[in-house]
This record gives C-alpha cells, sequence and structure tokens, in this order.
C-alpha cells in the first residue's frame, strides 16, 4: 500500500493507543478495579464504569477471527488486493481489532492465523499491523 | 388524544435513477405528492415530518433533505419533526413517527428518505465537501486507517466467517442478488437500475469488490426519494386509502463499533420483534430485508427465526423458496441491489404495496396480510411488522 495511511485525530481518548507503537507497546485500556479491558479507549471503564482506567500493553500476539482480501481500489493509486482482518487480541478478552495483515500473500492468510503486531510508523502516528506468527 | 395504533396510509416514492439532473428536493417532492394521493391526503392534513438521517452538512449526497426543508417549502404547520442519525436504523424514522401519533402529537406524518449520491458523485464540490479531511476520528478511525474504507469491507469478514463456520457458499450467497434482479425486471421504478436479469453464470464471474462480496453483492449510489405516511387510528376516517398497521416494531444497537459485535444486530432486533406481537413467522407472507449487501438478508432469515442460525445460506438454495412464486417472498420490488439504494424506506414502501395488492407485474399471490420490512446492518437494526387486518 503506497498510500499515506488516512490520519487518526490524536486526542485524550486514543492517543496511548495510535502512540504506543513507538515504544513496541499495543496499549488497550484495561480498568483497575474490575480488571476487564475497554476497546475503542475511553475515559472509563465500559464494564464497570469506573475512571481507574489506564492504557496498559497487552503481548501483542491474537487469532484472526475473519478476514477479507479487499480487491477495490478504495482511493486513487491504492494498491489492491490486500487483506483486511478482524484479530481477536490476547490478553485482551473481547478486544478485536480491525487491522491490516502483511508480510505475506493474500492467499497464505486463513481463520484461526496466529499473527503478532508489526508497527507500521507514519508522521508519529503508529498504525498496529500484524503479520502471521509462524 | 393518545392513539392505540399507527398506520402507513401512504407511500410515494420518485423517479429512481443514477444521476438524475432532477433536484433531490423536487425528487423529494415528487414522492411526497404521489404518498398523499396514495393516502388521499392532502398537505394541509400533514402536522409531522420525520426523517433518516437529517441533512448531512458536508455530505449531502447521502441526506441532501432536512425535514426542515420540506416543512419550509411545502407550508407543514408542524407539530413534531426530526432528522437523525443517531437511532437504531433508517426505519427507526417511520418507528419515531409512529410513536408520535400513537402519543398524540401528531395525526398524519409524513417520513421520508432522500438519497442523492450518484448526482452527488458526479458533483462533489456541492455534495460531498465534507468528505476530504485531513484526519479521521469517530469510529471511522478504527477501519479507515487500514483502508477499510467501506462499510463492504466490515460486513465482508462477516460473511467470509459465515461461510467459514456454517458453510455458505458463493452459489448460495448469489441467490439474493439473483432474486433481486428477477424482481426488479417487474418494477417499472427499477429500470435504471437493473436493465437484465443476473444469471448465476455471470454473478460466479463478477469481480470481487471484497471477498467474499463481489461487484454484484453491493448496492449501487442512487438518486431517489421514498415517502411513508404514517397516520393516528382515530384519524383513519380521513384516508382513502387501505391503511396498513405497524402491528410492531424493533430495534437494536449493543455496540456501535462494526468490529466489536460478535453478531450483526439483526439477531437480537429479530428476536425481540415476536416479543411485541402475537404474530409468528409462520403468518409471515413476504419479507422486504435489508441488502445493501447481500449478506444482510442471511442475517435477518436466521434473526428473525425463519430459519435456524448458520441455516441461512441452504433456505435461500436455489433461489425458489424466495422468488415471488415461493413460500417466502423476498424483496419483491428487488431490494436495493436490484432497484437501487433507497437506503431502508424501499423495504417499508414495498411492503405496503404488496399488503395492498398494488404489486402489479410483481405482486405476489395469496391475498397477502403480514410483512416485515427491515433495515440496518452490522452493530444497527430495525424492523417493522405490517399487517392489514
Amino acid at each position: 500500500m503506497n498510500l499515506p495511511r488516512p490520519r487518526p485525530r490524536l486526542d485524550q481518548e486514543n492517543t496511548a493507543f495510535w502512540t504506543g507503537g513507538g515504544e513496541g507497546r499495543l496499549n488497550i485500556v484495561h480498568c483497575g478495579d474490575c480488571g476487564e479491558f475497554t476497546h475503542p479507549p475511553r475515559l472509563l471503564c465500559r464494564h464497570c464504569q469506573s475512571e481507574n482506567v489506564a492504557p496498559q500493553a497487552v503481548p501483542g500476539t491474537g487469532t484472526i477471527d475473519s478476514f477479507t482480501i479487499n480487491h477495490q481500489p478504495w482511493a486513487k493509486g491504492l494498491e489492491v488486493p490486500y487483506v483486511i482482518a478482524r484479530v481477536k487480541l490476547d490478553g485482551a478478552p473481547g478486544v478485536y481489532l480491525t487491522t491490516n495483515i502483511v508480510g505475506c500473500p493474500v492467499e497464505a492468510v486463513d481463520f484461526e492465523d496466529r499473527v503478532r503486531v508489526v508497527f507500521e510508523e507514519q508522521d508519529g502516528v503508529f498504525y498496529p499491523l500484524f503479520e502471521k506468527a509462524d | 388524544m393518545p392513539s392505540k395504533e399507527a398506520y402507513i396510509t401512504g407511500v410515494g416514492q420518485s423517479e429512481v435513477g443514477v444521476r438524475l439532473p432532477r433536484h433531490p428536493l423536487l425528487l423529494t417532492v415528487d414522492a411526497v405528492r404521489e404518498a398523499l394521493d396514495d393516502a388521499g391526503l392532502t398537505l394541509d392534513q400533514i402536522d409531522g415530518v420525520f426523517t433518516y438521517p437529517g441533512k448531512m452538512a458536508g455530505y449531502t449526497a447521502f441526506s441532501p433533505i432536512a425535514s426542515e426543508d420540506l416543512i419550509e417549502v411545502l407550508g407543514i404547520k408542524s407539530k413534531w419533526h426530526m432528522g437523525a442519525m443517531e437511532q437504531p436504523a433508517q426505519l427507526s424514522a417511520i418507528g419515531v413517527a409512529a410513536m408520535a401519533v400513537k402519543q398524540g402529537l401528531c395525526r398524519h406524518v409524513i417520513c421520508f428518505r432522500t438519497v442523492y449520491e450518484a448526482g452527488g458523485m458526479a458533483d462533489p464540490a456541492q455534495y460531498m465537501a465534507g468528505a476530504k479531511q485531513d484526519t479521521v476520528s469517530g469510529s471511522s478511525q478504527w477501519t479507515s486507517p487500514f483502508w477499510a474504507t467501506s462499510a463492504a469491507c466490515w460486513t465482508a469478514q462477516y460473511a467470509a466467517r459465515h461461510m467459514h463456520r456454517y458453510g455458505l457458499t458463493r452459489e448460495q450467497l448469489g441467490q439474493i442478488a439473483i432474486n433481486g434482479s428477477r424482481n426488479a425486471m417487474a418494477n417499472p421504478r427499477a429500470r435504471a437500475i437493473t436493465k437484465e436479469e443476473l444469471t448465476l453464470e455471470k454473478y460466479m464471474a463478477a469481480r470481487m469488490v471484497t471477498t467474499p462480496l463481489c461487484l454484484y453483492d453491493c448496492d449501487r449510489f442512487s438518486d431517489a426519494s421514498t415517502v411513508v405516511i404514517v397516520s393516528a387510528e382515530d384519524a383513519l376516517d380521513e384516508v382513502s386509502a387501505k391503511p396498513i398497521r405497524i402491528a410492531a416494531m424493533s430495534g437494536s444497537v449493543d455496540r456501535y463499533s462494526w468490529d466489536q459485535v460478535e453478531e450483526f444486530a439483526a439477531y437480537e432486533t429479530g428476536a425481540d420483534l415476536w416479543k411485541r406481537t402475537d404474530y409468528t413467522t409462520a403468518d409471515v407472507d413476504t419479507v422486504q430485508f435489508y441488502d445493501g449487501f447481500a449478506f444482510l438478508p442471511i442475517t435477518w432469515l436466521e434473526g428473525l427465526g425463519f430459519c435456524e442460525k448458520g441455516e441461512g445460506g441452504r433456505f435461500i438454495e436455489g433461489g425458489t423458496r424466495i422468488a415471488r412464486d415461493g413460500e417466502l417472498p423476498l424483496n419483491t420490488f428487488g431490494g436495493q441491489l436490484g432497484a437501487g439504494r433507497l437506503h431502508g424506506f424501499g423495504f417499508a414502501h414495498e411492503a405496503v404495496t404488496q399488503l395492498r395488492g398494488k404489486g402489479g407485474e410483481r405482486q405476489i399471490a395469496g391475498d397477502p396480510k403480514v410483512a416485515v420490512a427491515t433495515s440496518g446492518g452490522g452493530p444497527m437494526a430495525a424492523a417493522l411488522l405490517l399487517t392489514r387486518d
């Protein structure tokens, strides 16, 4: 994908997620009271409504719950095909990320594949992409 | 005075086309006129206007007309109006209108959905000025950075999972678009959208948009307005058309994020609809299911309980069951795949048309009395049970 990726507007809720990759951290909001995770990130826990929440680095590994091989260039010059996947994160029960699976041919991606995060940096934003773990 | 029931008393639709030269406000007025004539009402009897999602500043191709535009230009003396996207799904506008007439706030209200997505694409400066942004925010920040730009990409992943888990095949999925094209060929308003019947061969050979969804699995930007008039029970003596009762409605949103839901909201909304009525699936004569993407009607078939979860593909196998002469005629006007992206309201319009026996060439047999119309996809859904009783 040779086009610059759409850039998230950083704010109080999402900055730890989008910049954590600079320190190699995949940050997901974690509740210090009930222990559950909240994603998309919020300033309170969506499970117990506690404000005792903070970004916590999760292992950065996961499993492909589902995926699609996208063939449509949604922007002029966008290289296709590429894989969009819904990854079930290890260590953060109930949290899924929409992401891209990179570093392998699109045909090599399958359900239940084990994957690990790789960060792609663009102007200070670290996009969490995933590659096959084995 | 509060009213026990709410009825749909008139339906109308503008010309449906791709890059129509007619301004979307005029398309909307065309649809209003047809609906008023249908109901036997005049503008001075209208006292409310409801729409989804309301005028979208910066992206008026998606929704060019405000409820206030209609109030202003048609001289409506409105008692209540609303245009909002923060609702379970498109048909919620009709649901809120039903609440308004039941509450006694209004007697006869116009509900409308106008789209100008084809014409707007051709004139982005006027209709899509807000589409070019330096950054993404809100829910789109979790998908757009990964070029999961379209709802097609989000829906495709759940369709692919259905194939993986339950064995849905492309041949089965293709029956939604094939059925839609066949029905669209019998719908005069779909002439600009569907020119010929889709064959399985052509479907299987179509280019992929995002697997497993091919070109024919995705609806097409259209220009049109669809109007539904909702009336209070105690105002029915002012109406000349056969009223269709809104016997039940349901809607649900659990997680707003497309990628955090385990299942689409059609399952929760579908199950909930039957808790609000004595009717059952066995009573339903026709279903009009939101098909912005071909996978969505499968979630509605399963969610409403017409078949078991995971059996949707086998239920539509070969297409005979969902054909106009089948046991459960689906999207008899062509759906959005066959008749254009009317964005939700086409399903209510068609349900009413069929229940009144006004479908012309596409009318189903057997004196239909009960229909389900649905809208939405992903984490949001709304359903209407419509009856002639």
